[in-house]
């Protein structure tokens, strides 16, 4: 089965490597993370945070835009473009199993983007150490910012092989993988903010809430990174709402871990019931 | 028997209202070929799904070797070109090929053999993106060679192809054949397949309305031979009297027969002499077989 997996991934990798959309979302990434390190943390300047933790701060939220969107766009075809092309038939007719197909995708699709991430980020980071410097700690939190939101990215590519392997339809798959990112990115945070207003000081936001931002693998990103950054008043918005919060940052990651289990698991689930 | 490589028995699957398969029965042997014949919608790539175990029947069993259709040792078995191959467009033919020789357990040198066998060396290193429809359905089939498979399972292999990819096609699965593995191959046309099988079913509205040999499914049509005489204008009032049958244009006559009582037809035409000029046989052509088969009292059944 591993070789099956193997296969699989390579092949994914492969067609991964000669899709121009892929360098596009390489080339986007870098073009941003370039952008926010050089021009967004100008204004801060020498200041009691360092250069590269601002930067980093910066790619957190960056990331939590551009990681789901960039996974969803890499999978959602995935299982429904091969049903809409008719290349799934042959495929399922030949001895390998469909979790060593779902599998063999996801790893492909995961480093992809663990390229592109790691590109963007490498290149945005490393040369704001080269021009200002920093501590081995700013090194560090670069090194957890780039495996997190690969972290991240592999949860939102497990949703969208989901998405790819509940329709037929490549058309009708990207609908749902942008629903889906503009539930999880955009509409579940200011969803949890006004349940937040509306509730005001009390049980809801001292117990319930955390948990509920905790829930969203974005905002568990956003909350892992921030936290261990430490910056306080540089984090804003939802998350300088969760600031304070009574649980420790590695709960965040395993949010993440388990968002990628639960969603590996329901797309071989739905896979196995596709019928070529 | 234990070289029954497939064995179908009595299967229904419906689509809604649709019986897309109505009772099919089939065996198929090692070594045997076998078309599957049809009109577009007759059942044909169902039952191949089937037969793969993509949908579940409604009633009825099938074997592959002794295997459930679907599971591990049943794909194993089988080989399969389904219709309208499609691959990876961004992939080259050899990289398309050897993602199939692992997922199937072949070296990976295995497919440089199966691409020259079906005569794609030269376009190996080729985006399939960029490769005709008749080098696509060859790469199926390099596809289908890997493996040794016992069974081979090919929808509509040559639709699409022309003559001469047709013929390379046949000739490559009759080699297949002669060592052994069993071919079952669904096509539109009869004549087509005629030498290339030895036995033909034809499915009509999920039926399978025969299952033979060609020349005994010739018998079973029944269809008389149609005799032409040709006389002179002066012979043709006593040849009519004499053999009966319908007037053509001018001094000729034509004759219906079953094919039992051909001989004696002709021996009474002989026995006329010098009064005929001429006499021209026609037995039934294969697509008169196919026609009469496939589209009997079809439209009852369509409804
Ligand atoms: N997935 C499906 N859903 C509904 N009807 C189907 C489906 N697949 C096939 N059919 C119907 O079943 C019948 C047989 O189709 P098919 O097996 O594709 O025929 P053939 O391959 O001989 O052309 C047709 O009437 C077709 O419309
Ligand atoms: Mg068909």
């Amino acid at each position: 089965m591993i070789a099956h997996i193997q296969a699989i991934a390579a092949t994914e990798w492969r067609i991964g490597m000669r899709n121009r959309w892929v360098l596009l979302a390489t080339c986007l990434l870098l073009l941003f993370s370039l952008v926010l390190a050089f021009l967004g943390a100008a204004p801060v300047g020498e200041v009691k945070a360092g250069r590269l933790s601002v930067t980093i701060a910066s790619l957190t939220t960056l990331s939590v835009y551009l990681v789901p969107l960039i996974s969803l766009l890499l999978t959602f075809d995935t299982i429904a473009g091969e049903s809409e092309r008719g290349t799934l038939p042959l495929l399922l007719a030949t001895p390998v199993s469909r979790s060593s197909v779902i599998a063999g995708k996801f790893l492909g699709h995961v480093a992809v983007l663990a390229l592109a991430i790691t590109v963007g980020f490498g290149i945005a980071g490393g040369l704001v150490l080269a021009l200002y410097g920093g501590t081995a700690t700013d090194i560090a939190a670069l090194v957890r910012l780039t495996a997190t939101a690969i972290a991240l990215g592999a949860a939102f590519c497990a949703i969208g092989t989901i998405i790819s392997a509940s329709t037929r339809q490549s058309g009708t798959a990207a609908a749902l993988a942008i629903a889906v990112w503009l539930i999880a990115v955009v509409l579940y945070d200011l969803g949890l903010l006004g349940l937040l207003i509306s509730a005001g000081e009390g049980t809801f936001a001292r117990t319930i809430f955390p948990w509920l931002l905790l829930a969203n693998p974005a905002d568990a990103f956003r909350l892992y990174n921030l936290s261990a950054l430490d910056l306080g008043s540089t984090a804003t918005g939802i998350a300088g709402a969760a600031d304070g919060l009574t649980f420790p940052p590695i709960v965040a990651l395993g949010v993440i871990g388990l968002w990628i289990i639960a969603s590996l698991t329901t797309a071989i689930a739905v896979f196995r019931r596709v019928e070529p | 028997m234990n070289d029954v490589l497939l064995d179908i028995r009595g299967v229904t699957k419906r689509f809604g209202a649709v019986r897309a398969l109505d009772d099919v029965s089939l065996q198929l042997r090692a070594g045997e070929r076998l078309a599957l014949l049809g009109h577009n919608g007759a059942g044909k790539t169902t039952l191949f799904r089937a037969i793969l175990g993509f949908i579940a029947p409604d009633s009825g069993s099938l074997s592959i070797a002794g295997h459930a259709p679907g599971v591990l040792q049943a794909r194993r078995t089988i080989a399969f070109l389904p219709e309208n191959v499609a691959f990876p467009k961004a992939l080259t033919g050899r990289e398309v090929i050897a993602l199939f020789a692992r997922l199937k357990g072949e070296p990976v040198s295995a497919a440089d053999d199966a691409m020259a066998r079906v005569g794609l060396a030269d376009a190996a290193d080729r985006r399939s993106g960029t490769y005709s429809k008749g080098m696509r359905q060859r790469l199926g089939l390099a596809q289908a060679l890997l493996g040794r498979p016992r069974l081979l399972v090919l929808d509509e292999p040559t639709s699409g192809l022309d003559p001469l990819s047709r013929n390379d096609l046949y000739a490559i699965l009759a080699e297949i054949s002669q060592s052994g593995a069993a071919i079952l191959l669904s096509s539109h046309s009869l004549t087509e397949v005629e030498a290339e099988t030895d036995r033909v079913s034809i499915m009509r509205s999920g039926r399978v309305v025969a299952d033979a040999s060609l020349r005994s499914l010739h018998q079973d049509a029944g269809l008389p031979i149609r005799i032409r005489v040709k006389a002179s204008d002066e012979t043709i009032g006593e040849v009519s009297g004499t053999l009966g049958g319908t007037r053509l244009n001018g001094a000729s006559l034509e004759l219906l027969c079953p094919a039992s009582d051909k001989m004696a037809r002709l021996a009474a035409i002989s026995r006329l002499g010098e009064k005929v000029i001429d006499v021209d046989i026609s037995t039934p052509s294969l697509d008169d077989v196919y026609r009469h088969f496939s589209a009997r009292d079809g439209r009852e059944d369509r409804q």
